[in-house]
This record gives C-alpha cells, sequence and structure tokens, in this order.
C-alpha cells in the first residue's frame, strides 16, 4: 500500500519523477502562515509551502527550531488559517478540524481529573457516541496501545511513555484515516522512542492510514516514513522532498543499510546547507 | 502493571490529636487566665460556665431558634451570591468589555465596609429575611467572583486547543474543560466566602432583625446582661462557620478529590 506516487512540489526540481498524485488526499498551495510579533511586525512562519501526501502515505516533516513545522501541521489539522494560499483535504478546502484528521500533540494534554480511559473516550463524548458502544471502542483502544491495564488510573499516575500512548490512542478514537503527529516521542528517552516508533507502524496504527510526522531526528524521520520533507529555517520553505528507499515493514536493524546512510547524509546536507 | 488507586484517605484518626490537643491547651490557658486573673463572669466566665449555658440554651430552645433564622439566611445568600458570582467570575475572565465595565465597581463595592452598607441595605428592604440574604450575598459575590475569574483564565490553553482540534462546542468546552479545570479555584474562593456569609449575616442582624444569633448577642449584652449566654453564642456562630467550611471542604474533595 506504499506504492503512493511522489507528490509534486513545484519548488524542488530536484524531484522530478514527480507527478500529482491522483489519490492525493493533503494538497498545501502556497501556504502562509505569519504571527504577530513586537511592534506591529509580523513572524513569518511559513512562506509558500506547497506539498500533496497522497493516501496511505507516511510522510516525515523535518527542519530546524522554527522552521515552522508544529505550524504545518496546525493549518493540516485545521487550528490554524493560513493568510495566503490553502490547504486541502480530499480536496475540499481546510476551514477547520475535521474528524478524519487525528492529532497528535508534542506533550500528551491528557485531562487531568478524567481517568485514562475516560481521557480515551473524551472524542467519543464530544462526538455524542452512545454509552455502550464507546466502551467496547475505549477497550479497543486501550488494549491496542497496551493500556488495559492503566484504564483507571489518573494520569499523573502514568509514566510519560504511558500518557503519550495514551494520547495516541484518545487521537485514534473517532478512527482517523489521518494521523497527524507533532514530535510525539520526543520527550521520551531514545530506546523507548524507538520501541514506540516500530510500534506505532506495527500495531498501534491501522494499515493504510496516512501519516504526517513531524521530527527533528534524522533517523526518526527515515525510519517512519516513506517521504521525508525538509524545511527551512524561518521563514519555513520546502527546500527537500526526499524519497526513503526502505521496504515495509520497517525493523531498526535496517538502519544501518547503505541506502538509509545515503538518505541521512542527504537530509542532513540540506540542513546544514540551512544552518550555514 | 500494578498501579497504585486513589491516594489513601487524607483523614486518618491520628490527624485529629493534634487538634484536640490544641483545644485542650486553649480550654486550659482560658481557664487558668480566669482562676488566676480572677476576672468577674460578666467580663470572662469561666469555660464550664459557658458550656454549660450552651447546653442549657440549646434545650431551652433558644439558640436553635435563632440560629434557624441565621442559617436560613446566610444559605439562601451564600447560594444566591456564589451563583451569581460564578457565572460574573466567567464572564470577567472571557469578556474584556465586561471586565472593563464591572470591575470598577465591583472593587467599590467590596471597599466599602459592609458594616457601614448595612443600615442602608436594612433600610431598602427591611427587617426581614431580604436584607440578610442581600448583605451575606453581596459579602460572598467578591472573593468568588475573583477565584472563578482567576480559575478560568489559569484554564491549560493546550487542554482548550485540544477541546478546539475535537471540534468541541462552546458548551463542551465550558463543561467539559473550563469547569473542571477552574473548579479548584472557585472552591478557594467559596472555602472564603462560606464563612464571610456567616459574618454578612450577623452584621445584616445587627442592622435590624427579630431574630437570629447577631439579635441574641445584642440580646446577652444588653438586655439579658448574660455573659456567659454571649459567649455560648458567639460558640454557636464560629462552630456554624467551621460546620459550613467543612462541608464546602467535603464537597471540593468530592468533585476535585479525583486528581
Amino acid at each position: 500500500m506504499n506504492d503512493a506516487t511522489l507528490a509534486a512540489n513545484d519548488a524542488i526540481p530536484a524531484v522530478n519523477d514527480a507527478t500529482p498524485a491522483a489519490t492525493s488526499r493533503i494538497e498545501l498551495r502556497d501556504v502562509a502562515v505569519s504571527f504577530p510579533a513586537a511592534r506591529r511586525d509580523r513572524l513569518v512562519a511559513l512562506d509558500g509551502v506547497n506539498l500533496s501526501i497522497a493516501a496511505g502515505e507516511i510522510v516525515s516533516l523535518i527542519g530546524p527550531n522554527g522552521s515552522g513545522k508544529s505550524t504545518l501541521l496546525r493549518v493540516l489539522a485545521g487550528l490554524l488559517r493560513p493568510d495566503r494560499g490553502e490547504a486541502r483535504l480530499d480536496g475540499e478546502k481546510i476551514t477547520g478540524p475535521d474528524p478524519r484528521i487525528g492529532l497528535v500533540f508534542q506533550d500528551p494534554r491528557l485531562l487531568p481529573w478524567r481517568t485514562t480511559a475516560r481521557n480515551v473516550s473524551y472524542p467519543l463524548e464530544l462526538a455524542g457516541w452512545p454509552r455502550q458502544a464507546t466502551e467496547g471502542r475505549v477497550r479497543e483502544l486501550l488494549d491496542r496501545v497496551g493500556l488495559r491495564a492503566a484504564s483507571e488510573s489518573a494520569p499523573s499516575q502514568l509514566s510519560g511513555g504511558m500518557r503519550q500512548r495514551a494520547a495516541l490512542a484518545r487521537s485514534m478514537a473517532l478512527e482517523p484515516s489521518i494521523l497527524l503527529l507533532d514530535e510525539p516521542f520526543s520527550a521520551l528517552d531514545e530506546l523507548t522512542r524507538e520501541r514506540f516508533d516500530v510500534e506505532l507502524l506495527r500495531s498501534w496504527t491501522r494499515p493504510g492510514t496516512t501519516i504526517v510526522v513531524v521530527t527533528h531526528s534524522v533517523q526518526e524521520a527515515i525510519f517512519l516514513a516513506d517521504r521525508v520533507i525538509v524545511l527551512s529555517e524561518r521563514p519555513g520553505i520546502v527546500v527537500a522532498d526526499l524519497h526513503v528507499p526502505l521496504p515495509r515493514p520497517r525493523s531498526i536493524d535496517r538502519l544501518d543499510e547503505a541506502a538509509v546512510s545515503a538518505t541521512a547524509r542527504e537530509i542532513r546536507s540540506h540542513l546544514g546547507a540551512i544552518a550555514a | 502493571m500494578t498501579l497504585a488507586l486513589r491516594s489513601t484517605p487524607p483523614a486518618r484518626r491520628s490527624a485529629w490529636l493534634p487538634a484536640l490537643a490544641g483545644l485542650a491547651i486553649f480550654v486550659l490557658a482560658w481557664k487558668a487566665i480566669v482562676v488566676v486573673l480572677g476576672y468577674p463572669t460578666f467580663v470572662l466566665p469561666a469555660p464550664e460556665l459557658v458550656v454549660g449555658r450552651l447546653v442549657s440554651a440549646w434545650a431551652d430552645g433558644t439558640i436553635p431558634r435563632h440560629a434557624a433564622s441565621t442559617l436560613l439566611e446566610i444559605g439562601l445568600g451564600f447560594g444566591a451570591g456564589a451563583s451569581s458570582a460564578v457565572i460574573v467570575g466567567y464572564l470577567l475572565a472571557r469578556s474584556p468589555l465586561v471586565e472593563q465595565v464591572i470591575s470598577p465597581y465591583l472593587v467599590a463595592a467590596q471597599a466599602t465596609p459592609i458594616l457601614a452598607l448595612a443600615p442602608l441595605l436594612a433600610l431598602w428592604f427591611g427587617p426581614g429575611l431580604t436584607s440578610k440574604v442581600v448583605i451575606c450575598g453581596l459579602i460572598v459575590f467578591f472573593p468568588v467572583a475573583i477565584a472563578t475569574m482567576v480559575g478560568i483564565r489559569s484554564v491549560d490553553a493546550r487542554l482548550l486547543e485540544l477541546g478546539r482540534s475535537l471540534r468541541a462546542t462552546r458548551r463542551q468546552i465550558l463543561v467539559t474543560l473550563e469547569i473542571p479545570g477552574a473548579l479548584p479555584s472557585i472552591f478557594g474562593g467559596l472555602r472564603v466566602g462560606v464563612t464571610l456569609a456567616v459574618v454578612g449575616a450577623i452584621v445584616g442582624e445587627w442592622a435590624g432583625a427579630e431574630r437570629g444569633l447577631g439579635v441574641l448577642v445584642n440580646l446577652a449584652r444588653g438586655s439579658l446582661f448574660d455573659t456567659p449566654l454571649l459567649f455560648a453564642t458567639l460558640l454557636t456562630i464560629a462552630l456554624i462557620g467551621i460546620g459550613l467550611y467543612l462541608i464546602v471542604v467535603l464537597i471540593e474533595r468530592a468533585l476535585v478529590g479525583v486528581r
């Protein structure tokens, strides 16, 4: 299912095998976002980003701090309207949060006064699901991320990894076909993060889910994705769109392959060019 | 994995010991002052005299009759004052316009001593229940409104963004995020408010009433010249304050205690 065509990015002629994907789910055209800064100035976070993501594709967004990775994700999530350009989901303009999209923030954002199970059921509650259906769904989600035993625990009793898994389960409650992850495991130690990345692809998400993951780890970007998008420092634009030549299912051992190091070197050279 | 369930109950029996010891020391010191310095009963009655008068005044129905009116005033005043304060506090937190228009009056009303305001309110609302309820409500209003405003403003913006990303309606955000998030702060205001409500009721009764513990204080001091009864009444007022405070704390534990 990961034979997704590389999508077009006008700014990058290097990606010459790119054809506008017919099955494109997410489409960004010339998206620019700025924020009010001191003295009538505006801080330009994104300046003309073009990107298209196909159904079932897994894309990593990587870039230095301030490259607008999280801003880009917020535009996709419908939490932020671009000043210019437009973002489309399945051909329709994104005007607000959409149930087809699940969002995982960098921090777990669990409601501290709710148990794990009631945090996972929160989106269902907001959507007005009946109680019976909710209970079954929550049990299934907690099983999937291995948190069944902690279902009645308060978030304060969970470890950092457990909290983030609860947040992931919550983001999948409404069965979104697109998952946006904002540095989801960056607060965890490296070994845990590697393990979580493996599990994320293997058992936590449903096969066929389109995933966009923001990361600042080159290794993680390669391991997870079919495509790595490199963003420049502020104002953020796409400076590279690289294909990851790794078959699926992915395993940590394969990260040592020559093809991977070549890709990593390429990403680093783009990141380095930005820094220089 | 085993996970500790709720934290252990906060009030074990041993927790009461320091409070009881403190009470014993207080009563003994009181008794010692009466004995050593030899104050006459009409100035400072001995503790056992006060307790004896308390029991007799409860038994003959004097205190219950007056306490019932005072409790009614407190209940209605606190209820009306606190509930309107929560609503106004929310508006203060969420609407800059409301804050600009209302806050000067709010602060002015708070800065004016309720003692000075009480006779005016008694004049307007008469010597009956209404004037006490209004005074109680007024005195409760400020701390609860401010606590609510602070609580709502302190609700984690990241959680509000989460709610937005899940397409929560205004009402759902209020019920599932803002109220639970602000609850600890609101209860802080309610704790202060409930003790002030007791003060409000007594002050209101002084400004003119036929019944109530405030009236009984005046009676005991003035026409009856019964200092032990005065002390017994003060003790009753204090106990009502403590009791109401504990009720608020218990409700708070039930609602907020899970986190």
